[in-house]
């Protein structure tokens, strides 16, 4: 199988890539939201959608994937203790965009012991909180075909998307003060390829093409898990955000918590929508409204100004003869 | 000599003729302006990441990356010299009960009909109300922008406590950027303010018509006796 380079993104991961020269897409056309950039142009193409489809049932835990992507993205994630725990490094990290987290289950229906095993990173939301938090312009760009990636020029370093992820993903570099996650290979797949740990699993349990690829295969894979017992396997494609671009098949879809705590019900906070939406309209208009009425005030009404008299009782009061009080006046 | 109820120490008639009293004295004025230049860095480098209309703001400082990494340090400025000027101002800003009666004529005030209004001491509710304002929002401030200080504090708070702290911290300076404007207008629309925080005095006048019990007090202290 070989990539057509006339078709707008790779339909697979284990192909090679195309040999003939090729235009790379993901440009400024592409690009349906940025940050902070509420009056974009819209894209003047679009592409298909994309997604990397993540087989938890088939995942062995190599990590094959995040060794490929390390190699890809060119990182070199810091070499840490053994703590005694699977993971490798600890957490994400600046330098290491994809994690495979352990946990270990007992399954209290069939008294099994279960090893389950998911590879962390971006989701690639279709409604991205990282990019509804982000206050700076461009710093973060959804493309048509679905990936959100972080353009590192235009990040300030701020922290925000990582207050407005729901998955818990961005990492803010402490060298250089800008945040990194996956970017889905968005350089790969602008020249025809498929992602890196896609094209380095060995049991192809992640897999890449478009998004409707991509579901009818989850759900051949559901039903072959089902018919071998798991009732309740299933896609973890979480709605609250839109659907993601990077998505699972789980053998207990019913709890997704069970994989090193994948979020219920994902979605992005309230408490962010409130502060990237009623807060930022109504508090911008009502520091406008104070400026702009209080010039107004300035210019139509007489100022408070001290009178001659004033100065007059001042100087009596301060020479001892106290000025009459006059009638009716309050003192207090 | 009396104690003093309405006027702190370096408070006095300066002259008599005209009479112009000492409101501030030059340390006080210097508070007063570092913690005013911290406060409209805050204003300019916070607007520009609250709001992308405003982002060009950042250009003020050299980028996105220095708005970034200065707003905070200049929040902690701003927090220990404005904590000296609260030090210095707390106690005649308690409130009076002539603070009722003020509140109640507001119309009066904004009329300017300060004759139907009581005595007041060093300061009037209004300028009570700009104080603890301050005082409150700039502790809400400081408390939530260390919680959302990435460079140095980013694993302080966990991510549910980080959204809730940036959007008080939002909501907290909107509200403080509502203050300020109170207090600068209302410190030009008041003629004859100004120059106390800028020569530190002020004219018998001034403080006849708006601070009476203020300039009686320190009236009473200089009594004809030995000068201070």
């Amino acid at each position: 199988m070989t990539t057509d380079p006339n078709l707008d993104s790779p339909r697979t991961a284990v192909s090679n890539p195309p040999v003939q020269p090729m235009q790379a897409n993901l440009g400024p056309g592409d690009v349906v939201r940025a940050s902070a950039m509420p009056d974009l142009p819209p894209p003047t193409r679009e592409l298909t959608p994309v997604a990397k489809l993540i087989d938890v049932s088939k995942c062995i835990g190599c990590k094959a994937c995040q060794s490929a992507c390390a190699e890809w993205n060119d990182t070199y994630p810091e070499i840490e203790e053994n703590v005694g725990l699977y993971e490798n490094p600890h957490d994400l990290t600046p330098d290491m965009f994809t994690l495979m987290r352990f946990s270990e289950y007992e399954n209290p229906q069939t008294g099994d012991f279960e090893w389950l095993i998911r590879k962390d990173g971006c989701m690639h939301c279709a409604d991205p909180g990282c990019l509804k938090a982000c206050p700076a312009p461009g710093a973060i760009v959804q493309y048509s075909n679905g990936i959100v990636d972080f353009i590192h020029e235009n990040c300030i370093g701020c922290g925000y998307c990582v207050t407005g992820c729901p998955f818990d993903i961005p990492r803010i570099s402490q060298k250089t003060h800008v945040s990194y996650k996956c970017t889905l290979c968005s350089d790969r797949v602008a020249v025809g390829q498929g992602p890196a740990c896609a094209k380095a699993c060995p049991t192809q349990a992640i897999v890449f093409g478009t998004k409707d690829d991509m579901l009818a295969h989850a759900e051949a894979r559901v039903e072959d898990l089902k018919s071998r017992g798991y009732d309740n396997a299933g896609i973890y494609d979480p709605q609250g955000v839109g659907g993601t671009h990077v998505f699972y098949v789980l053998h207990h879809a019913d709890q997704p918590s069970l994989y090193s705590n994948l979020p219920e019900q994902p979605r992005i906070s309230p408490v962010v929508e409130g502060w990237k939406g009623v807060t930022k309209t109504l508090g911008l208009a009502a520091i406008g409204a104070a400026a702009i009425g209080s010039v107004l005030h300035g210019l139509m009404t007489r100022a408070n100004k001290v009178s001659a008299e004033d100065e007059i009782h001042a100087e009596e009061l301060v020479e001892g003869r106290e000025p009459p009080v006059p009638p009716g006046r309050e003192v207090l | 000599m009396p104690k003093r109820i309405f006027s702190q120490p370096g408070d006095h008639i300066e002259s008599r003729h005209p009479v112009t009293v000492s409101r501030y004295r030059g340390i006080t004025r210097l508070n007063h302006w570092v913690t005013a230049a911290s406060l409209i860095v805050l204003l300019l480098s916070g607007l520009a990441l609250f709001h992308p209309a405003l982002y060009f703001l950042t250009r003020l400082f050299g980028g996105g990356q220095m708005t970034r990494w200065l707003h905070p340090f200049v929040g902690v400025l701003l927090f220990f010299s404005f904590l000296l000027l609260f030090l210095q101002m707390w106690r005649l800003n308690l409130p009076r009960p002539e603070d009722r009666t003020w509140v109640s004529h507001i119309g009066e005030v904004v009329r300017g009909e300060e004759e139907k209004l009581p005595e007041l001491g060093k300061y009037n509710a209004g300028q009570k109300f700009v104080f603890w304002a301050m005082s409150v929002l700039i502790v809400v401030l400081i408390v939530s922008g260390v919680m959302i200080w990435q460079q140095y504090f980013p694993d302080l708070v966990s991510i549910p406590v980080r959204r809730w702290a940036v959007l008080i911290h939002a909501l907290a300076a909107v509200a403080i950027i509502l203050t300020f404007i109170l207090h600068v207008y209302a410190a030009i629309w008041t003629r004859g303010t100004i120059r106390a925080m800028t020569r530190g005095t002020v004219t018998g006048g001034w403080a006849w018509r708006h601070h009476r019990k203020w300039l009686r007090e320190l009236a009473g202290r200089e009594g004809g006796g030995p000068a201070e």
